[in-house]
C-alpha cells in the first residue's frame, strides 16, 4: 500500500526507491549515449574535439608564448590531463542542470525519483570521458610518460569529479525548474569555473596555506589528483583533495535535499 | 487482504494560476519593485519555496475534498468538463503532482497512461523506443523482452520496427505508443483520454483492449470525454465539476446527468455565463441546441426526418472571418462527419460583434439509429485560430419506427453503419432467353 499525502518541508531522500527503478536509470542513460552523436558528420570524434583542441590552444598561448610553468612536465600532457576531467565536469554539469526543463514532458506525464534524471545525464557522458581518456594514453606513450603505482587513486578522482558535477547540478536543475535564468548562467558558470581551476597552470605556483585552501574548488582536487596519479608530478594534492572531498560532499549531500524538497512542485511548474 | 484498490479521502489539490493586482500601482512602487522583486525571488528559490518566475499568488482549487473509493477490479470511468480536476485526479494518484490536502491510498501496482508515447525519442527505432517508453512506464526489461512481438504485432509495425521513429506517419507513432501502454500489467491502471488516437479501426482495437483488461479483474480508472467509452468500457462512472464529486454511480445514469445537466435535456446546452463559456476573447460560445423540423428542441428525432444543429455564439471582437462547425461522432466514437457553416451571408465575411444563431441542417433519412453526440468548434482560418472545441456538447437519438418508408426498407434485424441513407435503388431485368423460349413453345403446343 502506498500512501500519497502532502509532504512538508525537508522529506528523505528515497534512495532505496532510487535503487529500485535503477533500470529506468540505465534506458535514460542508454538513451542519451545512442542519441548523442545520431545526424552528426564526426560523430563520436567530438567528443575528442573539444578537450584536445582547447589543449592545443592552451599550448600555444599559455604554455609556449606565456611560458606558463607545468611543474616539469611537457606542457600539453599537463594541461589535457587537466582537461580530460574537466570537459566530463563542464559537459556533465550542463546537461544536468537543463535535464528537468528538457525533459519536462516526462516530468508531466510519468512518476519516477526526479534524482534520476540528472543523475542519467550525468553518467551519459561517461562514454565522451572514455574516449578522451583513451587520447591520453595515446600521449602518455608519445612523451613517454609511465604511470606510478599512484594510478590505483585515479578511480576516486573520477568519482571525486561526478560528485562535484551532480551536487551543483542538483541544486542548479532544481532551480532551473522555477527560473529558466538558470539555463542560461550555466554556461557562464563553467567558463568561469575553468580559469578558476588549475588547468592551465598549476597550484603550485600558490604557496601554503593558499594552496590547499585552494581544494575549496572542488575541481582543483580532481585536477591536481589525475596529474598526480597519472603524470607522476612530484607535488602531491593530498591535503587539497582532502578539503576538496569535504566541499564535494557538503554540495551534494545539500543538493539532494535541496532538490527533493523542490520535488514536490516540478510537475507543476515546469 | 481488503478488496478495497484505491481509497480517496478529502483530497484536494491547490494551483497557483495567476498574480494579485495591487491597488493602484505607481511607477515608484513599480520600478523599487522591479529591482527588489528578484532579490525576493532569489531568496524565496534558496528557503526552498516554489514561487514560479511569475510569484503566482491567484490560487484555483483543481480537486477540493474528492473522497471515494474503487474495489478491486472495477472499471470505473471519470468524466466533466474540461478544468473539472479528472487529469489532476489521475496525476495525484500516479504520485506525478503531490496533493495539497488528504490522502489517497494505493493498494497495489500503479500503471499510468497519461499520454501515448511518452518518452519517445524520434532519432531511435521502433524497437528502441518500445525499451525506452516500456522502461519509462514502469515494465522491466525481462517483461518487454517477453511482451515485444506481441507488441510489435499490436501495432501493425512488423515492417518499420527498425526505422527510426522520426520517420513515421503521426498515426504510426500514436499506435506504436498505444501498442506499449496496452500491454501494461500494472494491478491498477490509469487513463487519461488516450483512446482517441488513431483511426476509427484502431480505435476500436483500443477499447477492445480496454475491456479485456477490465475483464482481467485489474482495477481501471479511466477519464474521457467520450461518452460512448465510458458506458461501453465502464460500469461505474463518477463526475466531476469544478474540483468535486457530483455524482457517483452507475455509467448510464451519471452520463444521463452530464449530458444533460442545467437543461434537463441532452440536446440542449447553454451557457449563461459568458466569462465561463468555452471560446476566447473574440468568440464565445453561448448555446448548442438539437432542433426537430418543427423548430422545437429535441432529443429524439426520427429517423426520416431532417435535424438541426445550432450553434450560438457571441463575437466580441469584430473583424474576424469565423467559421462555425460541428462534429459527428456515433455512439461507438466514430467520428461520422464534420460539417462546416457554408451560408454565403458570411462566407469569408468578417463578421462584426453580436450574437450569431448557425444552424446546419441534417437531412432526413441519412443517419443511422443510435445516439449521436455533437462537439461544436470554431475556428479562423487566416490567422489560423481555434476558438473552442466544446466535444459532446449535445446529444440526440435518432430512432426508426420500422414503418416501412425507411432506409432499413423491410429488414427488422440490426443494421450496422454510421450512416443509413435512403438511396434509390432502379432494376435493370433480363429475362432469361432459354427459359422464356421454352415456355412460349410450351405454350405454343398447349
Amino acid at each position: 500500500m502506498i500512501r500519497i499525502e502532502p509532504s512538508k518541508g525537508w522529506v528523505s531522500l528515497k534512495l532505496r526507491e532510487l535503487w529500485e527503478y535503477r533500470e529506468l536509470l540505465y534506458f535514460l542513460i542508454w538513451r542519451d549515449v545512442k542519441v548523442r552523436y545520431k545526424q552528426t558528420v564526426l560523430g563520436a570524434a567530438w567528443a575528442i574535439i573539444q578537450p584536445f583542441f582547447t589543449m592545443v590552444i592552451f599550448s600555444v598561448f599559455f604554455g609556449r608564448l606565456a611560458k606558463v610553468p607545468s611543474d616539469g612536465i611537457p606542457y600539453p600532457i599537463f594541461s589535457y590531463t587537466a582537461l580530460v576531467p574537466w570537459t566530463f565536469f563542464a559537459h556533465g554539469l550542463n546537461q544536468a542542470s537543463n535535464s528537468l526543463v528538457r525533459h519536462s514532458g516526462l516530468i508531466k506525464k510519468v512518476y519516477f525519483p526526479r534524482l534520476a534524471m540528472p543523475i542519467a545525464r550525468l553518467l551519459a557522458g561517461a562514454v565522451d570521458f572514455v574516449l578522451a581518456f583513451i587520447v591520453l594514453l595515446g600521449m602518455m606513450l608519445y612523451f613517454g610518460i609511465v604511470p606510478t603505482v599512484n594510478v590505483l587513486w585515479l578511480p576516486s578522482f573520477i568519482l571525486l569529479a561526478l560528485v562535484t558535477a551532480l551536487g551543483v547540478a542538483l541544486w542548479l536543475s532544481a532551480m532551473n525548474v522555477q527560473f529558466r535564468d538558470v539555463g542560461y548562467t550555466v554556461p557562464f558558470i563553467t567558463q568561469f569555473w575553468m580559469y578558476a581551476t588549475p588547468i592551465a597552470y598549476p597550484s603550485s605556483l600558490l604557496s601554503e596555506p593558499w594552496r590547499t585552501l585552494y581544494g575549496i574548488n572542488p575541481m582543483a582536487g580532481v585536477v591536481e589528483g589525475f596529474r598526480w596519479a597519472l603524470l607522476g608530478a612530484d607535488t602531491a594534492p593530498g591535503p587539497i583533495v582532502i578539503v576538496s572531498s569535504l566541499v564535494a560532499l557538503v554540495l551534494l549531500v545539500s543538493g539532494a535535499f535541496y532538490f527533493r524538497r523542490m520535488e514536490k512542485t516540478f510537475a507543476d511548474v515546469v | 487482504m481488503s478488496d478495497i484498490a484505491v481509497r480517496v479521502e478529502g483530497l484536494s489539490k491547490k494551483y497557483y494560476i495567476g498574480k494579485k493586482l495591487k491597488k493602484s500601482p505607481t511607477l515608484r512602487d513599480n520600478l523599487a519593485d522591479a529591482f527588489i522583486a528578484p532579490f525576493r525571488r532569489a531568496g524565496n528559490l534558496l528557503r526552498g519555496k516554489a514561487t514560479g518566475a511569475a510569484e503566482l499568488d491567484e490560487t484555483i482549487w483543481a480537486l477540493k475534498d474528492v473522497s471515494f473509493e474503487v474495489k478491486r477490479g472495477e472499471v470505473v470511468g471519470i468524466i466533466g468538463r474540461n478544468g473539472a480536476g479528472k487529469s489532476t485526479l489521475l496525476k495525484v494518484l500516479s504520485r506525478i503532482t503531490e496533493p495539497t490536502e488528504g490522502y489517497a491510498d494505493v493498494y497495489g501496482r500503479v500503471g499510468s497512461l497519461l499520454e501515448v508515447g511518452t518518452g519517445f525519442h524520434q532519432e531511435l527505432t521502433g524497437r528502441e523506443n518500445i525499451y525506452l517508453n516500456g522502461a519509462i512506464l514502469g515494465m522491466t526489461r525481462g517483461e518487454i523482452d517477453r511482451k515485444f512481438d506481441e507488441i510489435v504485432a499490436f501495432a501493425e509495425l512488423d515492417r518499420f520496427i527498425d526505422t527510426p521513429v522520426k520517420h513515421y506517419s503521426s498515426g504510426m507513432g500514436l499506435r506504436l505508443g498505444f501498442a506499449v501502454a496496452a500491454h501494461l500489467e500494472p494491478e491498477i491502471l490509469l487513463v487519461d483520454e488516450v483512446l482517441a488516437v488513431g483511426d476509427a479501426r484502431f480505435q476500436k482495437k483500443c477499447l477492445n483492449k480496454m475491456q479485456d483488461v477490465g475483464q482481467q479483474g485489474r482495477t481501471v480508472l479511466f477519464v474521457s470525454h467520450s461518452m460512448p467509452a465510458i458506458t461501453r468500457l465502464c460500469e461505474r462512472t463518477i463526475l466531476l465539476d469544478e474540483g468535486s464529486v457530483l455524482e457517483d454511480g452507475p455509467s448510464a445514469q451519471v452520463v444521463g446527468t452530464y449530458l444533460s445537466s442545467g437543461l434537463g435535456t441532452t440536446a440542449a446546452r447553454e451557457w449563461p455565463d459568458l466569462a465561463k463559456a468555452p471560446g476566447d476573447d473574440i468568440v464565445r460560445l453561448c448555446a448548442v441546441r438539437v432542433r426537430a423540423e418543427d423548430g422545437q428542441i429535441a432529443d429524439t428525432i426520427d429517423i426520416r426526418r431532417p435535424v438541426g444543429i445550432e450553434i450560438e455564439f457571441e463575437v466580441l471582437k469584430s473583424g474576424y472571418v469565423l467559421l462555425p462547425h460541428f462534429k459527428l461522432f456515433s455512439r461507438e466514437g466514430i467520428e461520422a462527419f464534420n460539417s462546416v457553416d457554408v451560408d454565403p451571408a458570411w462566407r469569408g465575411r468578417p463578421r462584426p460583434a453580436g450574437c450569431y444563431i448557425s444552424t446546419g441542417w441534417i437531412p432526413g433519412n441519412f443517419l443511422a439509429e443510435g445516439m449521436m453526440f455533437i462537439g461544436a468548434a470554431m475556428v479562423t482560418i487566416q490567422p489560423k485560430i481555434v476558438h473552442f472545441v466544446e466535444m459532446d456538447a449535445v446529444a440526440f437519438q435518432v430512432v426508426d419506427s420500422t414503418v416501412g418508408d425507411s432506409a432499413r426498407g423491410d429488414w427488422t434485424g440490426g443494421l450496422a453503419g454510421v450512416v443509413r441513407p435512403l438511396l434509390k435503388w432502379t432494376t435493370q431485368f433480363t429475362p432469361n432467353q432459354r427459359e422464356t423460349a421454352t415456355r412460349v413453345t410450351e405454350e405454343e403446343k398447349s
